[in-house]
Order: structure tokens, then sequence, then C-alpha cells
């Protein structure tokens, strides 16, 4: 068989997500961040929600988000996404409500917001890309951070005596009465990204069907930041990130 | 015995050169130019085994930028 006779519309199994636009995106080569976006405008087209969604970005290397995927955004201030998504979805409970947020915004300036929006069992979900750095500005020190970890504000390490302890946030959230599904994903290859995707459509599903917050959190890479290739920073995530933040659903009420 | 058999087509000019495929593919289709580069000046991936793709679309999910369209038939 020739390669114009495999190249037929009715053969494709694969290609970019309908909701994903044109406009490149201005991630770094490699970034976490894109898989996600596909992963994100995929489960969105397959659940028929694109004229019914309303997402909230992040202050952070998603800053941009709206450019890319198709649906409606709102641009929240530094870390107070959580509680722009609150609004929208209580002013607007069809719809489906999230939010896409750094390690920086969600577990460093947004604490509260987060803390308090899972408190109160939003029905939202949460997309939390944590890279255990501050990409946008250059690489600084997130709560995250693991011990011993080199950033541009940690140049021989994170230390615990002087930069405290690495935060699971996700763990804090799963202990809150108001989160139904809390869950742990990467996406650096097929079978992660396929999990990760079916752990989003849950979520997405759990808002619509109003049983309180979701938080998938996604352990990503910053390939800049970390100073590394992207395929050495897939490897560095393995050996030193999922140690520290174990992979898998640290809590599912999904089916109440 | 039923035959898989693929084919990708990549959008150089989306291509970061990141490198991601050409570790996720499991029978060594993939490549990055080694000297030319697309508009913005990124080593893009092409295919330099196409025979040997199954359409496995590994390639692709790992993609950050969506560059990759996957073809797969099987051949009884
Ligand atoms: C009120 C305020 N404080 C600080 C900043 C600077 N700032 C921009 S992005 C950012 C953190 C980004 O890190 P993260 O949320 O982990 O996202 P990433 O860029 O890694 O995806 C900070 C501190 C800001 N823009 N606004
Ligand atoms: S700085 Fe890091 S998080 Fe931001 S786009 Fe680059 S690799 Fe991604
Ligand atoms: S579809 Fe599979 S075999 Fe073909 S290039 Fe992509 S990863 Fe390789
Ligand atoms: S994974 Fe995508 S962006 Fe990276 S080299 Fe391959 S086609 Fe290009």
């Amino acid at each position: 068989m020739n390669i114009e006779d495999i190249k037929r519309s009715e053969n494709k199994v694969y290609s970019k997500p309908e909701l994903l636009n044109d406009t490149p995106m201005h991630y770094c080569p490699g970034c976490s961040h894109g898989v996600v976006h596909k992963l994100v405008a995929e489960v969105i087209k397959e659940m028929g929600q694109d004229n019914n969604t309303i997402a909230v970005a992040p202050v952070g290397c998603a800053v941009f988000a709206y450019k890319y995927i198709d649906v409606d955004w709102i641009e929240a201030a530094h870390g107070r996404a959580p509680a722009v998504a609150t609004a929208a979805k209580r002013l607007n409970p069809e719809r489906l409500v999230f939010t896409y947020q750094g390690d920086g915004d969600l577990a460093a300036i947004g604490t509260a917001e987060t803390i308090h929006a899972a408190n109160r069992g939003e029905n939202i979900t949460i997309i939390f890309i944590n890279n255990a750095i501050y990409g946008m500005t250059g690489g600084q020190m997130a709560p995250t951070t693991l011990e011993g970890q080199k950033t541009a504000t940690t140049p021989y390490g994170r230390r615990i005596d002087l930069n405290g302890y690495p935060l699971k946030i996700s763990d804090l959230l799963a202990m809150l009465p108001g989160t139904c599904y809390v869950t742990r994903q990467t996406v650096h290859t097929p079978a992660s990204v396929r999990k990760a995707k079916a752990a989003i459509r849950k979520a997405f599903e759990n808002s619509m069907a109003g049983r309180g917050t979701s938080v998938v959190e996604v352990v990503s890479t910053c390939n800049s930041g970390w100073k590394m290739s992207p395929e050495k920073s897939n490897e560095w995530m393995v050996e030193n990130m999922v140690p520290f933040y174990p992979l898998g659903d640290l809590k599912n009420n999904s089916e109440k | 015995m039923a035959k898989v058999i693929g084919a990708v087509d990549i959008n150089r000019e989306r291509c970061k050169g990141c490198n991601l495929c050409v570790v996720a593919c499991p029978t060594d289709v993939l490549g990055l130019q080694p000297k030319e580069v697309n508009d913005r000046g990124y080593h893009f991936a092409y295919t330099v085994n196409p025979d040997n793709c199954i359409g496995c679309a590994s390639c692709a999910l790992v993609c950050p930028d969506a560059c990759i369209e996957v073809y797969r038939v099987v051949e009884k």
C-alpha cells in the first residue's frame, strides 16, 4: 500500500484537537502545558461542552491559554482563579467551569482562594500544573519545589531549614469535605497521556453533576526553568517528582 | 495475518523540535532535521524511516504542540 492510500481521511486516527486553534502556542519546546491544553480541548469537545464552557486562566506561563483553546475564558488576577470560577459557576450553574493554574498561582499566592473554593465544594474543576517552579518569571522556587532542587532563588538547592518543606497541596485538598475527586497524573508517555485525559473527563463530569470540587494535578516539567532538555526533564521528573508526588487518585467520590 | 501499517503527517511550521515524539516512537520512524530549520528556527521533526510506522499515535499523543496527524490501516 502506498503512502497516499494510507493517508486518506477515513484512516485518520489522530489529529489536532478541533478546539485547539491554529495559533502557535508560546510555550517552550517540550513544555507539559501544551499536552494538557490538548487534553482539555479534546475532553470539552467530546463532552459536547464547547459552547457551554467558561475557563479561567491564571497568571503564569498559561496566562495566554485563552489564545489557544476556543472556549470562553476569563483571565483572573494572580492566584484568584478559583474565586473567579466560583462566581462564574454560581451565576451560570449549567456551565462547565474550570480553572487552569500553575503551582505558583495555585499553591503560593492563591492558596487561600484554592482551599476555600474547595472547602465550599464549588462545582468547578481545578487543573493544576505542578512543575515545581515559577516558569513564567524565570525559574524561581515555588512552594512545590523539591528539597535540594536548584532554582534561580535556591541556587544551591532548596533547604528545608531556610525555605521550609515542599507543599503537597493536593493532599490537603483531598482532606476537605468539599472535594469529590482529587487525582495526580503525568503526561510524559502515551499511556500517561491517556490516563490524564480520562481523569480530566471524570473531573469535568463531576462538575457538571454538581458533586463538588474536582482537582486534577498534573506533575509536569518546566525544562527551561529546570535547565534540562525536554527528554531529560521527563527523566528527572520520573526520578525525583513522582516519588514525592505519587500518582493516582487521592480521593474519588465521583459516583456518589 | 493482519498487518498494521501507518503514516504520519507532521506540521513542520508548528513543530518546535522538542524531540519528544522521536523518543516516544517505538519503531524509530522519526528524527529531527539535522540542518534544515522551519520559519521559527526549529529543527523540525520528519519521518526518517516512514515504512516502519504502525500508526500507534504515540508520537502524536506526547507532542505538546499538536503537530502530528496519524493514519492507520489494517491490511487483511
Ligand atoms: C500579584 C503578582 N505577584 C507576582 C507576580 C509575578 N508572577 C508572575 S507568574 C508567577 C508565578 C508563575 O508560576 P506558576 O504559577 O507555577 O506557573 P508556571 O509559569 O510555572 O506555569 C509570578 C510570581 C504577578 N504577576 N502578580
Ligand atoms: S518557562 Fe517552563 S512552564 Fe513556562 S513555557 Fe517554558 S517550559 Fe513551560
Ligand atoms: S504513529 Fe507510532 S509508529 Fe508511527 S511515527 Fe508515530 S509513534 Fe512512530
Ligand atoms: S513532539 Fe511535536 S513539537 Fe516536538 S519535535 Fe515532535 S512534532 Fe515537533
